[in-house]
C-alpha cells in the first residue's frame, strides 16, 4: 500500500457521489488527478455547494470516495480500515473548520490537547501551551470557547490542527465566519505555522481576496470533471 | 487529556442535567444502604446482645421468642414467673453440671419509660457483652447483695434521667386498671455502667431482694385494705399484657415468708459449662421434658429464627424495593444522556475528524454513564450513611442498638460492581448512536 511517489498528496480517478432522497444519484466528485507536495500551500476556490468540503473530508479519510486513490505520505488511505484511517487521520491530517467547532466543555489549552489525544503517544501539555501562545492567546489559556470571541475561536482552532505535527492542514472557509479585521490574522497564523513547521496546506474559500494570497490556485472547476462538465 | 476527562468535561457541561441524574442514583443507592448497614447492625447487635449468657430458663408460658425480646431486649413484658428454685436448681441443684453460671432476674416496673430489673450483684461480674467486655462502671460501684434498697443503672438511662450515684427514684409500675402505680420504696443508685451499646445501657438494675421487699410490703398493704388476697397475679398478667408481671407465691399472705426460696423471678440467665458439650447441648430440652412449666431457650437460635423468618422477608422487599429505585434511576440516567446525543452529533463528530475511533467516542459515553453512576452511588452511599447516623440516637433508645454514621457493611462493596454494569448497560444505548454517528452529516448540519 505504500507508495514511493514524490507527491504528498495524490488523487487519482477520485469519484464521488451522493443519494438523494428520492434515490437520485447525484455525482459531486469526479477528479481523475490531484497532487500536493510537502509543505505546499494550495488554495481551492469554487462557489458554495461544488464540493470543497466533500472533497475535503475525502482527503482526510472521514468519506470514502466511490472509486479512485486517495495517497497521502505514500498511504492509500482508500484502502485502510475505518479505525487504520482514523489513527492515520489523528496523525498525520489536522483541521480547521468554518464554524471552528471547538469543544465547548473544553477550555483553549484543553482543545488544543484534544488534537494530541487520539493519535500515537501522550499528549504534549508543554507543545499545547506554546501553540496557544503562538497563536496570541497566551492570556486566554483556560478559558472556554463561549468566552472568547470567534476571532479568538479559530485561533485555537489553527492551534489545534498543528498540535499533532500533522503533515497536512485542510482549511474549509477558516475565514468564512470571521470580521475582516481578524480574517488576515487566521490567515496569517495558520499559513506561518504550516511553513515554520513544513506543513502542507489545502484551503478551500470563495473569497478572492483570501485566494489571491496563495502561491498556488487551484479553480475547483479544473480538476473536478463534473463542474467543467457544467460548465 | 485522557477518555475519563473527556467524560467528565461532558458531564461539567452539563451540570444541572447531569446533578439531577446522579442525585436520583443518589436516592435509589442510599437506600440501599440503609437497607443493607440497618439489616446487618441488627443482625449483628442482636446476636451479639445474646453473648455472655447462652440459654434463658423462663416460663412456659408464651413462645420462645417472646421469653428472648422480654428478657434480653425489654421489648415487651414476661408472660409469667417462675419460682425462685429453678435459680437453685440451675445454679447448685441438679443441672448445676451443666451450668456454668446462673443469674436469676425480675423484670418488672419501670422508671421514666426505662425498663428496671431486679437481679443480683454478680450479673456484672459473671458476664460478658460483645464476647469478651466485662461490664464497667463510669461512676460509682456495683452494689452488694446485703444493700437490698440499691441499684445502678445504664449509661443512656443517666444521661436521659439525669441520675446519678447518690441520687434516688422510685419504681412504677402499671396497673390491672392500665393505670399507674409508683411504689413508696426507693432505691438509691451506688454506680453508673459505662456505655455498653447494648440493651443494658437502657435499664435500672435493683437488688432483687429490695424487689421482693417491695412488693411484699405492696401486697401486705393491699390485703389489709381490703381483707382479703389480690388476684392471682400470674392470671391477671395474662389478661393484661401490660401489668406488671412480677408477683411471688408469697404475696397471698399478709406475713410474707423470709426464704427466698418463696420468691420468684422472671427468668435466669444461664452460661452453660462446655465441658461435656453433649449434656450442655441437651439441657434445654432436659428441663423442658423435666419441668413442663418451665422452658428453655437459646437466644441466638430464637433470634436467628426471627431475623430469618420475619425480617429476612422484610430485607428481601426492602432490597428489591430498593433495588428496583436504583434501576429507575438508572433508566433515568439512560434517557438524559440519550437526549444529550441530539446535540452531541457535532461534538462526536468533531472528535471523529479529531481521529477519534468509533469505539473510543462509544467508550467516552459510556465512562460518562459510569463516572455519573458512580459519582451518584458515593454520593447515595453518603447520604445513607448520613441518615443512619442521623437516627443513630433514635434507633439507640427505641431498641438498645448502637449504630454509626461509620457502620459500612462489606456487602456495600457489591455496590460498584452493581453500579459499573447497571452504567455500562444504560449507557450502551446511547453509546451505540455516538458509535453510529455519520461524521460527515454531523458536521455539515452542525456547521
Amino acid at each position: 500500500m505504500v507508495f514511493t511517489e514524490e507527491s504528498l498528496l495524490v488523487l487519482r480517478d477520485v469519484r464521488k457521489s451522493f443519494q438523494t432522497p428520492d434515490g437520485e444519484v447525484l455525482p459531486i466528485l469526479d477528479i481523475p488527478e490531484f497532487t500536493v507536495q510537502a509543505g505546499e500551500q494550495v488554495v481551492i476556490v469554487g462557489e458554495s455547494g461544488c464540493g470543497k468540503t466533500t472533497l475535503l473530508h475525502v482527503i482526510a479519510g472521514i468519506g470514502r470516495p466511490d472509486e479512485g486513490q486517495v495517497r497521502i505520505d505514500g498511504w492509500d488511505i482508500t484502502l485502510l480500515s475505518e479505525s487504520e484511517s482514523d489513527r492515520f487521520r489523528a496523525e498525520n491530517i489536522g483541521y480547521v473548520f468554518q464554524t471552528f467547532n471547538l469543544l465547548p466543555a473544553f477550555t483553549a489549552l484543553e482543545n488544543v490537547l484534544l488534537g494530541m489525544t487520539f493519535g500515537r503517544g501522550r499528549p504534549d501539555a508543554a507543545r499545547a501551551r506554546q501553540l496557544v501562545e503562538r497563536v496570541g492567546l497566551g492570556h486566554r489559556m483556560h478559558h472556554r470557547p463561549r468566552q472568547m470571541s470567534v476571532g479568538e475561536q479559530q485561533r485555537v482552532s489553527v492551534a489545534r490542527a498543528l498540535a499533532n505535527r500533522p503533515k497536512l492542514i485542510l482549511a474549509d472557509e477558516p475565514t468564512a465566519n470571521i470580521d475582516t479585521g481578524n480574517q488576515q490574522i487566521i490567515l496569517d497564523l495558520l499559513r506561518e505555522g504550516c511553513r515554520e513547521e513544513n506543513v502542507a496546506l489545502i484551503l478551500v474559500t470563495h473569497s478572492p481576496e483570501v485566494a489571491a494570497q496563495f502561491p498556488r490556485l487551484v479553480p475547483l472547476a479544473e480538476i473536478n470533471l463534473i463542474l467543467s462538465r457544467k460548465t | 487529556m485522557n477518555l475519563w476527562k473527556i467524560a467528565w468535561r461532558s458531564i461539567q457541561h452539563r451540570a444541572v442535567s447531569s446533578a439531577l441524574t446522579a442525585f436520583s442514583m443518589a436516592l435509589g443507592v442510599a437506600l440501599v444502604v440503609a437497607v443493607l448497614v440497618i439489616y446487618q447492625i441488627l443482625d449483628r447487635s442482636f446476636k451479639r446482645s445474646s453473648q455472655g449468657y447462652d440459654l434463658i430458663v423462663g416460663p412456659a408460658r408464651g413462645g420462645p421468642l417472646e421469653l428472648v425480646l422480654s428478657t434480653v431486649y425489654y421489648l415487651q413484658n414476661p408472660r409469667g414467673t417462675i419460682p425462685y428454685e429453678v435459680y437453685e436448681e440451675l445454679h447448685s441443684g441438679r443441672y448445676a453440671g451443666e451450668v456454668e453460671a446462673a443469674i436469676p432476674i425480675a423484670i418488672g416496673g419501670f422508671y421514666a419509660g426505662f425498663p428496671v430489673v431486679s437481679t443480683v450483684p454478680e450479673l456484672f461480674q459473671t458476664f460478658r457483652y460483645f464476647g469478651d467486655r466485662p461490664y464497667e462502671f463510669e461512676r460509682g460501684q456495683n452494689f452488694s447483695a446485703n444493700q437490698i434498697w440499691h441499684a445502678v443503672i445504664g449509661a443512656t438511662v443517666a444521661r436521659r434521667t439525669g441520675l446519678d450515684v447518690g441520687d434516688k427514684f422510685k419504681v412504677t409500675h402499671t396497673t390491672s386498671g392500665q393505670g399507674t402505680h409508683e411504689h413508696t420504696e426507693e432505691f438509691e443508685i451506688t454506680g453508673v455502667l459505662k456505655p455498653t451499646g447494648t440493651p443494658f445501657d437502657r435499664v435500672l438494675f435493683s437488688n432483687l431482694r429490695g424487689f421482693w421487699e417491695m412488693h411484699q410490703h405492696e401486697h401486705a398493704v393491699e390485703s389489709a385494705d381490703t381483707g382479703s388476697a389480690p388476684a392471682d397475679a400470674t392470671t391477671a398478667g395474662e389478661e393484661h399484657p401490660q401489668e406488671h408481671s412480677v408477683q411471688h407465691p408469697a404475696e397471698h399472705s399478709a406475713e410474707p415468708s423470709e426464704s427466698e426460696d418463696a420468691h420468684s423471678v422472671t427468668a435466669v440467665l444461664v452460661k452453660r459449662d462446655w465441658t461435656n458439650s453433649a449434656r450442655a447441648l441437651e439441657l434445654p430440652r432436659r428441663i423442658g421434658q423435666e419441668s413442663p412449666e418451665l422452658q428453655a431457650v437459646v437466644p441466638s437460635e430464637e433470634v436467628a429464627k426471627m431475623f430469618e423468618g420475619l425480617l429476612g422477608d422484610i430485607q428481601t422487599v426492602l432490597l428489591i424495593f430498593a433495588v428496583m429505585i436504583v434501576i429507575t434511576a438508572g433508566i433515568g440516567l439512560m434517557v438524559s444522556i440519550y437526549n444529550s446525543m441530539a446535540e452531541r452529533q457535532l461534538e462526536i463528530a468533531i472528535m471523529r475528524a479529531l481521529g477519534a475511533k468509533r469505539s473510543t467516542v462509544m467508550l467516552v459515553v459510556l465512562l460518562e454513564s459510569i463516572l455519573l453512576s458512580l459519582g451518584g452511588g458515593a454520593l447515595g452511599v453518603l447520604l445513607g450513611h448520613s441518615l443512619i447516623g442521623a437516627f443513630s440516637g433514635t434507633i439507640f433508645e427505641q431498641t438498645g442498638i448502637r449504630v454509626s454514621a461509620l457502620s459500612a457493611q462489606p456487602v456495600e462493596l457489591i455496590l460498584i460492581p452493581g453500579l459499573i454494569a447497571l452504567a455500562s448497560i444504560v449507557g450502551y444505548m446511547p453509546a451505540l448512536i455516538a458509535y453510529r454517528t455519520d461524521v460527515a452529516k454531523a458536521l455539515a448540519h452542525g456547521g
